[in-house]
C-alpha cells in the first residue's frame, strides 16, 4: 500500500488529533471529581464498584456502587461525551449505602465512583470497562 | 411529554420492624440523551427523568440525581429500613417537568 504525500499527511493530522480527544475528555471527568469533592484529597479504597469486565451492549451495563458510612455517591463514566453518570444522595433510612443501576457506556473506558463519607472525607475506586457496541448512537 | 411512562415497584408488602429490606425500581422511559441525531442530522433533543427518590414516611431513603447516560427504561436497586408500618413513596422527576409517583404499604409482622 502506498501512500502520497497528502494522505501521510492527513494519516499524521488524524492521529495528532486522537491523541488530543481522550486526553480532554479525561478533563472533564476530573472537573466533575473537582466540584464533588471541593478540590478535597481523595483517598483509594472504602468504597466498591462493581461492574463487567466485558459489556457487550453499551447501552445497558449494569453496575453497582457499595461504601459502608458514605453520605452520597458520585458515579462517572470518564470515556463518554459528558462524564455524569449520576449520584446517589442516601437519606436517614437507607438500608446501606449501596445502590445499583444500567448505564450507558460510549465505549470501552474507566468507570469511576467517588464516596463522600461522613466525617467529610472521600474515597475513589475505578473499573475498566471493555464495550463491544457503544450506547450513544450516531 | 414522553408517552408511556410507567412506573413499576417492587418492596415487600410485610417486614419486621427495623428490618432492611431491598427495593427494586423501573420505570419506561426513552431517556432520549441529547446526544442522537435524527436522519436530517438534527440533533434530539434531550429528554430524560433528571431526579428520583424514595421516602418512607417522609423520611428520605435515596435521592439520585440521574445524567443522560443513564439507560432507557431507569432501573434502581437498593436498600431501605422499615422502622414502622407505613408507606413508600416513589417519585420520577421528568425534565419536562411532569412527576411520576407510586407509593407502596409496608406492614410490620
Amino acid at each position: 500500500m502506498d501512500f502520497t504525500r497528502r494522505e501521510t499527511l492527513a494519516l499524521g493530522a488524524g492521529a495528532a488529533a486522537l491523541t488530543v480527544l481522550p486526553f480532554r475528555v479525561h478533563a472533564a471527568a476530573d472537573e466533575a471529581i473537582a466540584a464533588f469533592t471541593g478540590g478535597a484529597d481523595v483517598a483509594d479504597g472504602g468504597v466498591t464498584l462493581t461492574a463487567p469486565e466485558i459489556a457487550e451492549n453499551g447501552n445497558t451495563v449494569p453496575i453497582s456502587v457499595d461504601a459502608e458510612g458514605a453520605v452520597s455517591i458520585l458515579v462517572l463514566a470518564s470515556g463518554n461525551p459528558t462524564p455524569g453518570v449520576a449520584t446517589f444522595n442516601f437519606g436517614e433510612l437507607a438500608g446501606s449505602q449501596m445502590a445499583s443501576t444500567r448505564i450507558r457506556l460510549a465505549g470501552t473506558q474507566d468507570v469511576v465512583a467517588v464516596a463522600k463519607m461522613a466525617d467529610g472525607s472521600f474515597a475513589k475506586a475505578s473499573s475498566t470497562v471493555k464495550v463491544t457496541i457503544g450506547g450513544c448512537g450516531g | 411529554m414522553a408517552s408511556g411512562v410507567k412506573p413499576r415497584v417492587k418492596a415487600p408488602k410485610k417486614a419486621e420492624a427495623g428490618e432492611v429490606v431491598t427495593i427494586k425500581t423501573l420505570i419506561s422511559h426513552k431517556m432520549e440523551s441529547g446526544q442522537r441525531k435524527d436522519k436530517e442530522g438534527n440533533i434530539i433533543p434531550r429528554s430524560i427523568i433528571n431526579r428520583f427518590t424514595c421516602d418512607f414516611n417522609g423520611k428520605n431513603v435515596i435521592d439520585v440525581t440521574l445524567e443522560p447516560a443513564i439507560s432507557t427504561n431507569p432501573y434502581f436497586e437498593f436498600e431501605a429500613t422499615i422502622p414502622e408500618a407505613g408507606e413508600l413513596k416513589f417519585t420520577w422527576y421528568d425534565d419536562d417537568g411532569s412527576v411520576y409517583d407510586e407509593a407502596k404499604n409496608v406492614a410490620i409482622g
